[in-house]
């Protein structure tokens, strides 16, 4: 019955007689009331916008174009189209990069070499840059090679720099899991080193690399900061159709209407909020099923 | 093999992409505003005709919620992090950490929208009975507060679990009750790691645009209390991309010269971030 912890821990929880204090019992009230606290926002927020947007949860919100006029007649079909491309092209770029990245810095790259360690500290600042830097740089690359900024390739471009290096970070930990025996095992085998990551530690990380990267997607998914830079993304009428196509995303389109005075408006910006939500809720439950399905313990 | 040394090269192009990106069109910015009058003016008007590049507004902007933030996100995160670790049973545990995540994986423009239409005018204005306008920096500052508490929290609670049981288990066989235990022996243990997670939670916070571009108002002035509306450095760059803005002019070329400010400012706390998370991981 009682398991080797439990027994270490015994003693912690027996000894409760200097916990009764007034002392301790007003920390620990203190403890709960921040706990308290923390739950109450999270669930204001959920309830509050569902209830402010749930009227305007209809067919509409999935059918029409965004009205500049008519709130009432506001639909979010171009930015939920918007955001699903614009996360497959981002998706399509970062992850072979941010992988290929991973890879050589966790089983090919020598830590003693200066460069190898320049980039790893460069990779923990990365990670840290504002969202809207992204913007900015893209903005400027953009201009430099003569690429419109308001298009679906500019969009994906930003989102892709911004999650490249939680991809690079969080492959690198599901890489670092595989236990050396089993790289030793193959390359015992006479595999070469490439075959060895290709045919053998990459296959058993995937799960750890699948549910990091769609986290990292679910946040670009989110992220409305360094688009706003590409310029004026908001009345878009039209299906975006193309790499060169010009777009809106959810995030941004609940920015710009959040920001308009009209009760409507804010009805519709929660409404789409709760579409985004749910869209983030998906995948969130995708990258769960992954791990717990998949992810093997060695 | 080369294909996989230039995906993590790409990593380095990036910051020097950033650095190039950033410097180029401030450096035109200060061919016709002086740095010196850029860091200490007073007063930021871009747009009007007699022009003002004075950024201590956009900073005094961002102080206010960024300090606002954290004195919401601290105590409660640390709070939470401390109960998660040395309190809660393993069953709670499992039910506060996802609502944890769930936390952090709300995008900000979701707490936006929050501040803009719940906390400032139903929370502060109606229950608080504060005088508020539809825009300020309390409202901005404390929903900013709410979406870094995870940040806080999670890492403060890694590093706390991280000290080994031994230390507890000597802190009570002599005859210290838990909270003593907690306060005296496992909190300074985990020191730098919680030092490290509110120095990144300080990162994200300066960083954050959405919450401020919609909550804290577009007016650029001195902020004095926090009830009044300010601009951020994040929001004045939010603001003024979604208007029309030409490349090669003055006014493009303010962007990138406040975005350079804001990339130096994150860069130098994340320096410290990264200096003291070193320290934690050579603790134990």
């Amino acid at each position: 019955m009682a398991s080797i912890g439990s027994v270490a821990t015994a003693p912690l929880k027996s000894r409760t007689a200097g916990d009764r204090s007034g002392a301790s019992i007003g920390f620990l009230v203190c403890l709960w009331l921040a706990l308290a606290f923390a739950v109450i926002a999270l669930v204001t927020l959920l309830v509050t916008t569902f209830v402010d947007g749930y009227p305007r949860l209809d067919a509409r919100l999935f059918t029409d174009y965004s009205s500049q006029v008519i709130p009432e007649r506001a639909g979010a079909r171009a930015a939920i189209l918007g955001s699903l491309l614009v996360i497959t092209v981002t998706a399509v770029m970062a992850i072979p990069l941010g992988v290929a990245a991973a890879v050589y810095l966790e089983e090919f790259a020598d830590d003693r070499r200066w460069y190898n360690r320049l980039i790893e500290v460069n990779l923990q600042n990365l990670a840290a840059v504002p969202a809207i830097v992204y913007g900015l740089l893209t903005a400027g690359f953009a201009l430099t090679i003569g690429l419109e900024r308001r298009v679906v390739l500019s969009g994906a471009i930003a989102l892709a720099l911004l999650i490249l290096p939680v991809i690079i970070i969080t492959t690198r930990e599901a890489l670092r899991a595989v236990p050396a025996e089993i790289r030793q095992g193959s390359l015992a085998l006479g595999a070469t080193p490439l075959q060895t990551v290709w045919k053998q530690t990459l296959p058993s990380a995937l799960p750890g690399v699948a549910t990091g990267t769609i986290l990292a997607l679910s946040r670009a998914l989110g992220e409305a900061a360094p688009l706003l830079l590409l310029g004026g993304l908001v009345f878009v009428s039209y299906d975006p159709n193309g790499l060169l196509s010009g777009f809106t995303t959810l995030p941004i389109q609940i920015f710009n209407w959040t920001g308009r005075p009209e009760d409507a408006f804010q009805e519709v910006a929660s409404a789409a909020i709760i579409v985004l939500l749910g869209l983030l809720l998906m995948m969130n439950a995708l990258a769960i099923v992954i791990r717990n399905r998949y992810q093997r313990s060695w | 093999m080369v294909f996989l040394g230039l995906a993590s090269a790409l990593s380095v192009a990036i910051t020097v992409g950033i650095v190039f990106a950033l410097l180029l069109p401030a450096l035109d910015f200060f061919r016709e505003v002086s740095v010196w009058d850029f860091l200490t003016g007073t007063r930021w008007a871009p747009t009007f005709s007699n022009a003002d590049f004075g950024v201590l507004p956009l900073i005094t902007g961002t102080l206010w919620t960024t300090v606002l933030a954290l004195l919401l996100a601290v105590p409660v995160g640390l709070g939470v992090a401390i109960y998660l670790s040395e309190y809660a049973t393993p069953r709670v545990r499992k039910v506060l950490k996802p609502a944890l995540e769930v936390l952090a994986g709300i995008p900000s423009v979701v707490y936006g929208y929050f501040a803009l239409a719940f906390v400032a005018p139903v929370v502060l204005e109606q229950i608080m009975r504060i005088e508020l306008g539809t825009y300020s920096v309390l409202a901005a500052g404390l929903v900013l507060g709410i979406m870094i508490i995870p940040t806080v929290a999670s890492l403060s609670e890694d590093s706390l679990s991280a000290v080994p049981q031994s230390l507890r288990q000597g802190s009570l066989a002599l005859g210290a009750n838990r909270m003593r235990t907690t306060l005296r022996v496992v909190f300074p243990a985990a020191i730098s790691g919680i030092a490290a997670s509110i120095v990144l939670a300080l990162s994200r916070a300066v960083g954050e645009t959405m919450i401020v571009a919609l909550a804290a108002g577009t007016q650029a002035q001195l902020v004095g209390k926090a009830t009044d509306s300010g601009q951020t450095m994040t929001g004045f760059i939010a603001q003024t991309a979604t208007g029309e803005s030409t490349p090669g002019t003055l006014g493009y070329n303010t962007l990138f010269a406040v975005g350079l400010l804001l990339f130096t400012i994150t860069l130098l706390i994340n320096i410290i971030s990264i200096r003291l998370v070193r320290r934690f991981r050579e603790a134990y």
